[in-house]
């Protein structure tokens, strides 16, 4: 049984825009999912919808991970600017009325787990725009969610910094045993991380194809320039020509 | 010193003598123009009639201040509260708040029947409308990113309003709180002179006035410099407050770099 089964499942805005239709999809325990397509092609709705954020028009949605399982990555930081990093990351753990002492050590060690320790008093503005999403992952990471869905988290940052933080969240991702939903547009970036990408059309936003990506983990940045990864991307990108072309 | 102090202060002290100077050179009547230095020395000598008008103004100001904080900030939060109580009041502020004060002052003066009381209603009337509008503004300018989230982990509208929206709110509270700063003197002085009573509990508009009875301008100057230095003083208060809650976070408080 899949950890998350979209079913049919179709989304009109109050402004009539249908911004899915008929969208079907499995989300196994366990795997690294990424829903790839070009902008305006839903994927970011359908991630919402996954979270019960926006209720479906049509269709169902059945998940075995409850809202109190589940951890959000934004596109931006989305961190609080007037707390510190160790208190944005506590958020979640201080909505649910942890007490303090113990949820400044769990954030204190998710802080930890992506490679800001030492950071725990620094503010949101003193921080770069890639240790902020550091940050916004560990305040994602810090109830252990069983599901995690990201949406499009690394799509403001630089080439190196992004490299980075797609191979310390394999890393994350392999040690946790999370599911991961990740919603990107870039073919390469899918391709380094999956073991299976959901591929997107737009107008309506359907799921038109998937694919499995059977490169063995733990992926290096080796990966990245082998000749494996250099077909592997090749086919993605077909893929996502169809459904651009669909 | 940084410029920001020494240009203001070498443009004042210029001034300051060329005024000097000029009544001086023109033989100009102290009950026409006093100079600064006449105003100086009539500040001192009549510091004993002067000072305890400066204290009643001040106090009507800040308890006018106060009471706009506490008016406006609880409005604000009950507007973001009630999309209702938002629609069926906030028409009545604004009428409040385009009324000029002047034409009702007398009004309020007459059905408060006592002079302080009608002073602090006249300068919390001017007072509470900005602190109301930026902070209904900033309980609004939340990032839809963050509500998902609170929303997401389970967040109720109390702890979304203590824990997002308040913090967001408050730089935007905290510039209305400036203008209201310097309205809520300007209440209590245009206040003071539609009442134009004398008495023991009198403020400073009521020295300017009577000084013109009297032809004692340079009283009057005097006076009036003390109201402008009080308006100096409140602003720089607020922007310390400002800046001292703002510091480690907001744009507006943050020193640029290098």
């Amino acid at each position: 049984m899949p950890l998350v089964g979209v079913r049919g499942v179709s989304k009109v805005f109050a402004n009539g825009v249908q911004a899915l239709a008929d969208v079907s999809l499995d989300v196994q325990a366990g795997e690294f999912l990424s829903v790839l397509g070009p902008s305006g092609c839903g994927k970011s709705t359908l991630l919402r919808l996954i979270a019960g954020l926006i209720q479906p028009s049509g269709g169902t949605i059945e998940s075995s991970a409850s809202k109190a399982e589940l951890g959000f990555v934004f596109q931006e930081p989305t961190l609080m600017p007037w707390a510190t990093a160790l208190a944005n990351t506590a958020l979640p753990l201080k909505l649910r009325g942890v007490a303090q002492g113990e949820r400044e050590a769990r954030a204190a060690e998710a802080l930890g787990n992506v490679g800001l320790k030492g950071f725990e008093r620094t503010w949101p503005r003193e921080l770069s725009g890639g240790m902020k999403m550091r940050v916004s992952i560990a305040r994602a990471l810090v109830t252990e969610p069983r599901l995690l869905l990201m949406d499009e988290p690394f799509a403001a940052l630089d080439e190196i910094t992004r490299h980075r933080l797609n191979a310390d969240l394999l890393e994350l991702w392999q040690r946790s045993q999370v599911t991961v939903v990740f919603v990107t547009h870039s073919v390469f970036e899918s391709v380094f991380l999956s073991q299976r990408i959901a591929v997107m059309a737009a107008r309506p936003g359907r799921v038109l194809s998937e694919l499995s990506i059977a490169a063995p983990y733990p992926r290096s940045e080796s990966f990245r320039t082998s000749a494996e990864y250099a077909a592997w991307c090749r086919q993605a990108s077909a893929r996502l020509g169809e459904a651009m072309a669909a | 010193m940084s410029a920001r102090i020494i240009a203001p202060v070498v443009l004042g002290v210029l001034m300051l003598g060329l005024w000097e100077a000029a009544v001086r050179a023109a033989g100009i009547p102290p009950y026409i123009l006093p100079g600064p230095i006449l105003v100086a020395r009539t500040l001192v000598a009549d510091w004993g009639t002067l000072a305890p008008s400066l204290l009643v103004t001040i106090e009507i100001t800040v308890e006018a201040l106060i009471a706009a904080v506490v008016v406006g900030g609880l409005l604000a939060v009950l507007f973001s509260l009630s999309r209702w109580i938002e629609l069926s009041l906030f028409p009545y502020a604004i009428i409040l708040q385009v009324t000029p004060i002047v034409a009702i002052a007398p009004l309020i003066i007459v059905w408060a029947n006592n002079v302080t009381l009608s002073l602090l209603i006249c300068a919390w009337l001017v007072a509470f409308f900005p602190i109301l509008s930026n902070t209904i503004l900033g309980l609004r300018s939340v990032d839809p990113n963050l509500l998902s989230l609170f929303e997401l982990y389970g967040a109720g509208r109390w702890r979304t309003l203590i824990d997002l929206r308040l913090p967001s709110a408050l730089p935007y509270f905290l510039g209305g709180l400036r203008i209201s700063g310097g309205l809520a003197l300007i209440g209590a002085v245009v206040a003071e002179f539609v009442a134009g009573t004398g008495g023991d509990a009198s403020g400073l508009a009521y020295r300017i006035l009577e000084s013109g009875y009297q032809l004692k301008i340079p009283r009057m100057f005097a006076a009036l410099a003390l109201i402008s230095a009080t308006g100096i003083v409140i602003f720089l208060l607020l922007t310390l407050l400002s800046h001292l809650l703002l510091r480690h976070w907001h744009e507006s408080a943050v020193a640029p770099e290098g």
